[in-house]
């Protein structure tokens, strides 16, 4: 380990971390031979200790997990199939990344607020926003269907990392207003060299915002590897901006879940901004448009299979007669039933009305957008009406 | 109350300290904004008397000054962000074009962003590279964002208020080399025209000139020396860039029949060009000659000992008059 990373971490079992529990009897001690990462539950299913962020979740929290990760795969499954079917122009697939997802949002309470990228299915499902509103911009009948203050889930952002310096502006809001919410800014690999990145590092840094900068490093900006964004592993840059960065397991939900919630209560406490970088794999394509096999070998993807994020918490479950057949069928039930009314959801979706077009341009009206309504309403006004056609 | 005369400069500044009495939400934030007061002072004392939280120094990331201010609106704030110069606004040109402009219309009018950008703009001052640019179009022709830019100093105090209260985002160009002309600013009374309506400064009877920001000085200039010639010129104050006003040029080309657009920004594809394209559409049959454009060239704008050749004066005005009278 670098020294820029015993920095980090020393600086986060300082203000952040749980510290060490007494030991549970299932738990062993051996960590995954990384160092450098978090990790409570092996690619086994063996749950095992760290020293800064410790974690006991209930059986109903496990199970409750296990449920948000299997409904949000099926989700995306589903999507996945409605682009293929010609339902959906694109889709962005989090297959993989359940555990980063769902551990961190799992963290966040209510009154909490996220800025995410176009990947965030699994923390938007958890944040309540309902699965066929995240369908519209990706079917083209809208760029964002949903109410950001609604779930406190903002609208997804496609240019990388510009959202971290809007969930910076926002948190350094938040302090105004003395609360003690927190702010998520989830990002991936790819955006972390952004210039944008580098700045909201800086700003949360210096205002000692309550942000926490959570950075899915799936290994792949589409076709480019993280070697070409970093010559460090990315958790460390946090050093150089004087916060702490720490890496996770992130195909393990109940690390993602522990230090997301330590570095929340960090920024809560008004320690200020830190880093996640959760360490974890595109199982995927980047998009339905993308094509992996001109980039990568099968043989990277068959190594990441063993470590997936679901299979592991379901073997917990077992082992631990967490999980009887009566539950996991009815989570199966519940998941065909999601996937129904997605499917019908999309493809009874209206297309938006022509006039949208010109529809919150501005808030506060705008004559040049109100002459060109006109203009282009008395156009289509000039057409005869088709036959059988209501004028 | 009677009016107060005061410069330019002075006008925003006590808009601004108006603005933050009147709604703790509203924020300064920018670069040497807090204890310098910014580099022309516009928002001298402010730190002082509204406190740090209100009156922010920025770490010196343009686009960072923009991306928070967004975030800081979305939280409820109306951040009034400084970027020091004209030629130092593009670091946070994609967060004004991409996330600024078009948040309020991806989220189907579900949230607001009413941030102000007020950038000190334009030539004059002999300053060095990249401290006298006018890149007002690279803005207008953003759908969402409002672009304004005051004359004198009882438009700066009042469309800066309006600015401030729009719930929308506006670019608030300021023109730099007239931050020390003075004039009268009645801050009891709120203005006739809206942020967004053009003004007659001048009346005239033989052609228009319509310009904005700096260019108004220059064309009043312009006007009274025709006078001394004969020639009666009108001088529309456009104030507002995006939108344009174009039923007040309207009239007062119906009137004059002929037309000349000034501004310092290069001509091609300037404001000047949608203006002369609009009112050749609207008063076809009024006009008596092509809208002719007076504004800077195609050229990185050039040294300060050759600026007098760059800026349009009262010269290079009167040719484009006298070119309009020829046809």
């Amino acid at each position: 380990m670098t020294v820029e990373g015993t920095a980090a971490r020393s600086a986060t079992r300082r203000s952040g971390g749980t510290g060490k529990r007494a030991s549970a009897a299932r738990k062993k001690k051996a960590a995954s031979g990384d160092p450098e990462l978090v990790q409570l539950l092996t690619p086994e299913g063996e749950r095992v200790e760290h020293p800064d962020y410790a974690f006991d979740p209930t059986p109903d929290e496990l199970r409750g997990l296990y449920r948000d990760m299997l409904l949000t795969r099926r989700f995306d499954a589903e999507a996945t199939a409605l682009q293929r079917q010609g339902e959906l122009g694109l889709w962005a697939s989090l297959l993989g990344q359940e555990a980063a997802q769902i551990g961190s949002a799992r963290a966040l309470r209510d009154d909490d607020y996220v800025f995410p990228t176009y990947r965030e299915h699994g923390v938007a499902w958890v944040r309540g926003v309902d699965p066929t509103n995240l369908l519209g911009m990706f079917r083209g009948v809208n760029h964002g269907g949903w109410d950001p203050n609604s779930n406190n889930f903002h609208l997804y952002t496609i240019v990388i990392g510009s959202q971290t310096l809007h969930a910076t502006g926002y948190a350094m809001g938040v302090a105004k207003d003395g609360a003690d919410s927190a702010v998520v800014a989830y990002f991936g690999d790819g955006a972390s060299s952004q210039g944008d990145v580098a700045e909201a590092f800086t700003f949360a840094a210096v205002y000692n915002a309550p942000v926490v900068f959570f950075c899915q490093n799936n290994q792949w900006a589409i076709s480019e590897p993280t070697e070409r964004q970093s010559r460090v592993p990315i958790y460390q840059r946090a050093a150089g901006f004087g916060f702490p960065g720490v890496r996770v397991d992130g195909n393990d939900v109940l690390a993602c879940l522990a230090v997301t919630k330590a570095a929340l209560e960090r920024a809560r406490s008004g320690q200020g901004p830190m880093l996640v970088e959760a360490f974890t794999y595109r199982m995927g394509a980047h998009t339905t448009s993308d094509d992996p096999t001109k980039y990568r070998r099968d043989e990277e993807r068959e190594a990441w299979e063993v470590k997936d994020p679901i299979l592991r918490l379901r073997t917990l479950l077992e082992k631990e007669k967490l999980a009887d057949k009566e539950f996991l069928d009815s989570i199966d039930e519940e998941s065909d039933a999601l996937a129904k009314r997605v499917r019908d959801a999309v493809r009874t979706m209206p297309n938006p009305d022509t006039t949208a077009i010109f529809e919150h341009v501005y808030a506060d009206g705008n004559a040049l957008v109100d002459e060109e309504r006109a203009q282009y309403a008395a156009y289509l006004e000039s057409f005869e009406p088709e036959e059988g056609e209501q004028s | 109350m009677t009016a107060t005369r005061m410069p330019l400069a002075k006008a925003l500044n006590e808009s601004l300290r108006k603005a933050m009495e009147d709604d703790p939400k509203v924020l300064v934030m920018g670069e040497d904004v807090g204890k310098l007061g910014g580099v022309f002072r516009i928002t001298d004392g402010l730190q002082k008397d509204f406190g740090e939280e209100r009156v922010i120094d920025t770490p010196l990331a343009e686009s960072g000054i923009i991306g928070t201010a967004i975030g800081l609106a979305l939280r409820g704030y109306r951040p009034v962000a400084e970027i020091q110069f004209d030629g130092f606004v593009f670091p946070a040109y994609d967060q004004i074009v991409t996330q600024l402009a078009k948040m309020h219309a991806r989220a189907l009018g579900k949230v607001k962003v009413p941030v102000v950008i007020r950038i000190p703009y334009a030539g004059g001052i002999g300053a060095v590279e990249h401290h006298s640019e006018s890149p007002e179009a690279l803005f207008a022709h953003v759908a969402g964002l409002k672009c304004v830019s005051p004359s004198n100093s009882s438009d700066a105090y009042w469309m800066l208020r309006q600015a401030i209260e729009s719930d929308d985002p506006v670019i608030f160009f300021e023109p730099k080399r007239r931050y020390w002309d003075k004039g009268e600013v009645d801050t009891s009374t709120v203005p006739g025209p809206g942020l967004h309506s053009a003004r007659i400064a001048r009346e005239g009877t033989d052609a228009t000139l319509a310009a904005y920001g700096p260019m108004v000085k220059t064309c009043l200039e312009a006007a009274a020396a025709a006078e001394e010639e004969g020639r009666s010129l009108e001088v529309v104050d456009l104030r507002s860039i995006s939108p344009v006003d174009f039923d007040t040029v309207q009239r007062s080309v119906e009137k004059t029949r002929r037309l000349v657009v000034v501004h310092e920004a290069p001509v091609f594809l300037g404001a000047g060009a949608e203006i002369a394209a609009r009112i050749t559409e609207r008063c076809f049959y009024h006009l008596e000659a092509p809208v002719l454009r007076v504004g800077g060239f195609h050229a990185p704008y050039p040294p300060a000992r050759l600026e007098d050749e760059y800026l349009p004066g009262l010269d290079r005005v009167l040719d484009a008059v006298d070119r309009a009278l020829a046809y």
